[in-house]
C-alpha cells in the first residue's frame, strides 16, 4: 500500500498503478482484496491527475556562497 | 669561398632580428675590411658555432613546425626537419633524449621543440639539438583524448555496471551548463513544452576556457550537496551547445569525467553536436547527442503520460469490471445447480446407483453359472470315454482271476480259472496253455 501523501512522486504513483492493473489481470486474487487495491488504484488516478492539472514549473539558480553555503534564487535566462 | 658568403649571409640575417648580434659583429667586420683574413673552412664555422652558442636566446628556444624527412638511422638518434610555409630547421634528437618520447615522430606531425641551436661543424650545418618535442594543436588535443579514455576505460569507470538508470518521471532536475546561450534555452523551452511540472535547478558555470573544468566539478559537487542535504535531484544534466574541439574541452577533462562518476546523482551528457563525442559522454549514465536531446530525455511527454493515466484507469476499471462478472457467473451456476435446489435428490440418486450395482451383479452370477455349466458337460465328456464300459464296448474284455484283473500272463497257471467280461455278460474259462508274448509273435 502506498499513502499518497506529498512526499510520493508521480513516478512512483504510476509504477504503483501499473503494478495493481497487472495483479487485477492476473486475476489471482480474492475479491475482497482485488476490491481493495482496486481502491488503491483509483486513489492514485485521482493523484496523478491532480499533479498534472498543477502546473508547477519552476526555475531556479543554484549558487555556492563566498562561506561555502548553498543557495538558492530565482533564475532568469538572459539573452 | 661560396660557403663563407653563405654564412655570412646566414649571420646578417640574425642581426637584423637580434641587436645584440649586431653590436658583437661591428669589429669582426672592421677587421676583415681592413686586412683580408683568410680564414680556413673549419675556422670560420668554428667561429660561427661560438656565435650561436653564446646567444641567449638559442641556448633554450621553442620552435614550432611541421615534422618532416623523419629518420632514425641503427644510431637511434632521430633527425628530422621542422618545417612551416616559409622555412624549414634540420633537427636532430639523440638517442638519450629520444627515448623518453611519449609518442612516435612522423612526418606531418605538428610539433613544440624545444632545445638548443647549434652548428655541426662536420657539415657545416647549423640545427636545432632537440631536447624535448610535444605534439601541438588538435593533435596534441586528440592524442590527450585517447590516452585519457583508454586511461578511464581500462580504470572501468566507463562499465556499463556502474550506469545509474535514469528516471523516467523527474521532480527535480539539475543542470550544469552556461547560464546564457542556445543551449540552456532550449533545455528550458523543451522541459517547459513537454513536462511543466518539473522544477529545474541551474548550476551556472563556465563552459570552455581554463575555468570550465573546476567549475563544473564544482557544480556536481554541490547539486549532490543539494541532492543530501536540501531535496532530492533525481536526475543531472552536464553540457553545452557545439564548437570545436578546444572549446567542448572542459568536457574531456580528467577532473571532470571523475566527477561524473562520482555524483550519486545519475548524470546524462549533453556536449555539443551528434558527431561530438567527448570523455563526458562516457562516463556519464546516459549520453545526449545534444542539448536538447538531453531535455527531451529527462522529462516525459505530458501529453504522453495522460494517455498512459487515461489507459491505466480504463485497464483498471475494466479488470474489476471483468472480475465482478466473474465472480457473478460463478454464482449464478451455483444457484441453477439442481442439487442446489433440491437437497434430497442426492439420495435418489444413490437409490437408482444402489438398484443398478444390483442388476448388474445377478447378471455377472448367472453368466458365471452358464460357464460352469459349459465346463461341466466338457469334462464328462472326458470322463466317458475313459469308464471301462466305453472300453468293453470298443470290444476290449477284462479278465479276472480271483477278483483281481490280470495284466500280465505270468498271474496265471494253467489250470485256473478265470472269468472273462464282456458289454454285456461274462464266461467262466480256464486256463488250458501259457504263451509268452514273444512265442506269440
Amino acid at each position: 500500500m502506498m499513502d499518497k501523501d506529498e512526499d510520493t512522486t508521480f513516478e512512483a504513483a504510476m509504477k504503483r498503478l501499473e503494478e495493481i492493473v497487472e495483479q487485477l489481470s492476473a486475476g489471482n486474487l480474492s475479491l475482497e482484496e482485488s476490491l481493495k487495491i482496486f481502491e488503491e488504484g483509483i486513489g492514485l488516478c485521482r493523484f496523478c491527475n491532480k499533479k498534472l492539472d498543477e502546473a508547477e514549473y519552476k526555475v531556479e539558480k543554484l549558487i555556492e556562497t563566498e562561506d561555502g553555503k548553498l543557495n538558492i534564487e530565482e533564475f532568469e535566462v538572459k539573452e | 669561398m661560396k660557403a663563407k658568403l653563405t654564412l655570412l649571409d646566414f649571420l646578417h640575417m640574425d642581426k637584423t632580428e637580434t641587436d645584440d648580434v649586431r653590436e658583437e659583429e661591428v669589429p669582426n667586420d672592421d677587421e676583415s675590411r681592413q686586412e683580408p683574413h683568410i680564414y680556413s673552412v673549419w675556422e670560420i664555422t668554428r667561429y660561427i658555432r661560438q656565435k650561436l652558442d653564446d646567444d641567449e636566446l638559442l641556448r633554450a628556444v621553442y620552435v614550432k613546425g611541421e615534422l618532416s624527412n623523419v629518420s632514425q638511422p641503427t644510431s637511434g638518434h632521430i633527425y628530422f626537419t621542422l618545417k612551416d610555409e616559409y622555412s624549414e630547421l634540420r633537427c636532430v634528437m639523440f638517442r638519450e633524449r629520444n627515448a623518453l618520447l611519449k609518442f612516435r615522430l612522423e612526418d606531418g606531425m605538428k610539433v613544440i621543440a624545444r632545445g638548443r641551436i647549434s652548428v655541426y661543424e662536420k657539415r657545416g650545418k647549423y640545427q636545432l639539438y632537440v631536447e624535448d618535442i610535444q605534439e601541438s594543436g588538435i593533435g596534441a588535443l586528440y592524442r590527450a583524448f585517447e590516452q585519457l579514455k583508454k586511461k578511464l576505460k581500462d580504470e572501468g569507470l566507463f562499465d556499463t555496471a556502474y550506469k545509474k538508470p535514469i528516471p523516467s518521471i523527474p521532480h527535480t532536475v539539475g543542470i550544469i551548463t552556461s547560464p546564457t546561450g542556445a543551449a540552456i534555452r532550449d533545455m528550458l523551452n523543451i522541459t517547459r513544452r513537454r513536462f511543466p511540472h518539473v522544477h529545474i535547478l541551474v548550476a551556472p558555470v563556465a563552459v570552455q576556457g581554463e575555468e570550465a573544468a573546476p567549475q563544473i566539478v564544482n557544480a556536481i559537487r554541490l547539486m549532490n550537496r543539494v541532492n543530501k542535504e536540501l531535496m532530492k535531484i533525481d536526475v543531472l544534466v552536464v553540457g553545452r551547445g557545439g564548437g570545436s574541439i578546444e572549446e567542448l574541452w572542459a568536457f574531456n577533462e580528467e577532473s571532470v569525467a571523475r566527477a561524473i562518476f562520482a555524483s550519486e546523482i545519475p548524470v546524462v551528457s549533453a556536449v555539443g553536436h551528434e558527431t561530438d563525442f567527448t570523455i563526458a559522454d562516457f562516463v556519464a549514465d546516459r549520453r545526449a547527442a545534444t542539448p536538447s536531446e538531453a531535455a527531451e530525455l529527462i522529462v516525459p511527454d505530458k501529453r504522453q503520460i495522460e494517455k498512459n493515466l487515461t489507459t491505466l484507469e480504463m485497464r483498471l476499471r475494466q479488470n474489476l469490471y471483468k472480475l465482478i462478472e466473474q465472480h457473478r457467473l460463478w454464482l449464478s451456476g451455483m444457484e441453477k445447480n439442481v442439487l442446489f435446489r433440491k437437497p434430497t435428490e442426492r439420495i435418489n440418486q444413490y437409490r437408482q446407483m444402489v438398484d443398478e450395482y444390483k442388476k448388474s451383479m445377478i447378471a455377472e452370477i448367472l453368466h458365471r453359472v452358464q460357464l460352469n455349466r459349459k465346463t461341466l458337460q466338457a469334462i464328462s465328456g472326458q470322463l466317458d470315454a475313459l469308464s471301462p464300459k466305453a472300453i468293453l464296448e470298443r470290444g476290449y474284455s477284462i479278465c479276472i482271476r480271483e477278483r483281481r484283473v490280470v495284466r500280465s500272463v505270468s498271474d496265471v497257471s494253467v489250470g485256473d480259472e478265470l472269468r472273462i467280461v464282456f458289454q454285456d455278460g461274462e464266461a467262466i474259462s480256464e486256463v488250458k496253455e501259457k504263451r509268452d508274448m514273444e512265442t506269440l509273435l
